[in-house]
């Protein structure tokens, strides 16, 4: 009795059963640390560099709206104060112009945003405010879209887009920071 | 009743377990090759602002980034604590960024290296003479597809 007892005891294998929670406890642990990365942001083509100074260009001041920022954060827009809440608003009505004023852009595709910030400003600021700035873009091709071909402007054909990009081009352009206020 | 004891030893009584844990064995090997792991340890602090007019980078082999930052408590007494650029996986001057393009331009076949796009990771409240200079040199090193890395704001 006590012989096959013995063997009894050696034919026993280590339970396997527990593996599978140990497997299950790893993965836990590594779809918990990994952080899919999502990377988004503002998408932004910088102007190519030229060693000549750019050529001044006549333009007309009612299509140029020009935004500067400055050390304090402060925004100043067409040589009045803002705020960065009523910017969205103010540059749709400064490109759109439904009125026909005469202090706004004649026609969309004429109308320049013009950004300038110094040195000292924050990026927080800087981001936000350009942020506002593609967002009023945003917002008047969304416009556009939905009132020619009944629906939102990311859902447009190629084509679509281009002949919305044609009457409502992004023209946001930053010139050199000035250097007024203090960095770090 | 030998009848009945005679079946019940025939019928194996329960499904083996024993491959389950190659089943989740492969399932974590599947989670550990599909997620990339960050190369290069962050030396500065960075977080991000928040927008609205966010694009998704789609294609990672085609992103370069580039953190601007304060350095981590760990690295103050050797950097200070004014902001300072990081790429890879050091701290760089706006001299550095030519190569470090060039390097990740070489890792490319010439039919997608117009397709490259540069991640500026830059904290909020840095100022923006720096974010200036990075930008001037990448200007002139004609890497002029940028993406001011956000995060989604919600309102």
């Amino acid at each position: 009795m006590g012989k096959t007892n013995t063997r009894d005891r050696m034919k026993n294998e280590v339970n396997a059963g527990s593996m599978a929670d140990i497997a299950f406890l790893l993965l836990i642990f590594f779809l918990v640390t990994t952080t899919i990365a999502e990377d988004k942001g503002v998408l932004v083509r910088l102007p190519p560099w030229s060693n000549e100074p750019p050529e001044n260009l006549k333009m007309n001041t009612r299509n140029v709206y020009s935004v500067l920022v400055n050390a304090d954060d402060q925004l100043l827009v067409r040589g009045e104060n803002m705020r960065v809440e009523n910017l969205k608003e103010a540059t749709k009505l400064f490109i759109r112009n439904p009125r026909k004023e005469s202090d706004k852009a004649e026609d969309p595709t004429k109308a320049i945003i013009s950004l300038k910030n110094d040195r000292g400003t924050k990026y927080k600021t800087f981001l936000t405010v350009y942020n506002e700035l593609k967002a009023a873009y945003t917002d008047l091709r969304n416009d556009e879209s939905e009132r020619r071909f009944g629906k939102l402007y990311e859902y447009c054909s190629r084509a679509q887009r281009d002949e919305i990009k044609k009457i409502l081009p992004v023209v946001i352009s930053e010139a050199e920071p000035t250097s007024f206020g203090d960095e770090g | 009743m030998a009848h009945f004891e005679k079946k019940r030893g025939k019928a194996s009584p329960e499904v083996s377990t024993a491959s389950l844990p190659d089943i989740i064995f492969m399932l974590l090997f599947f989670f550990m090759m599909v997620t990339v792991m960050r190369d290069a340890e962050l030396k500065v602090d960075v977080n991000t602002p928040e927008a609205t007019e966010l694009t998704k980078l789609e294609k990672k082999s085609l992103v370069n980034y580039i953190f601007i930052g304060r350095p981590k408590l760990n690295y103050r007494d050797t950097y200070g604590t004014k902001p300072r650029m990081q790429l890879g996986d050091k701290f760089s001057t706006v001299a550095d960024i030519p190569l470090f393009l060039e390097k990740h331009k070489a890792t490319l076949p010439e039919n997608q290296r117009q397709g490259i796009t540069s991640s500026l990771k830059i904290d909020g409240s840095v100022t923006m003479g720096i974010v200036a200079d990075v930008k001037t040199a990448l200007r002139k090193a004609n890497q002029l597809k940028v993406n001011y890395s956000a995060g989604k704001r919600v309102d």
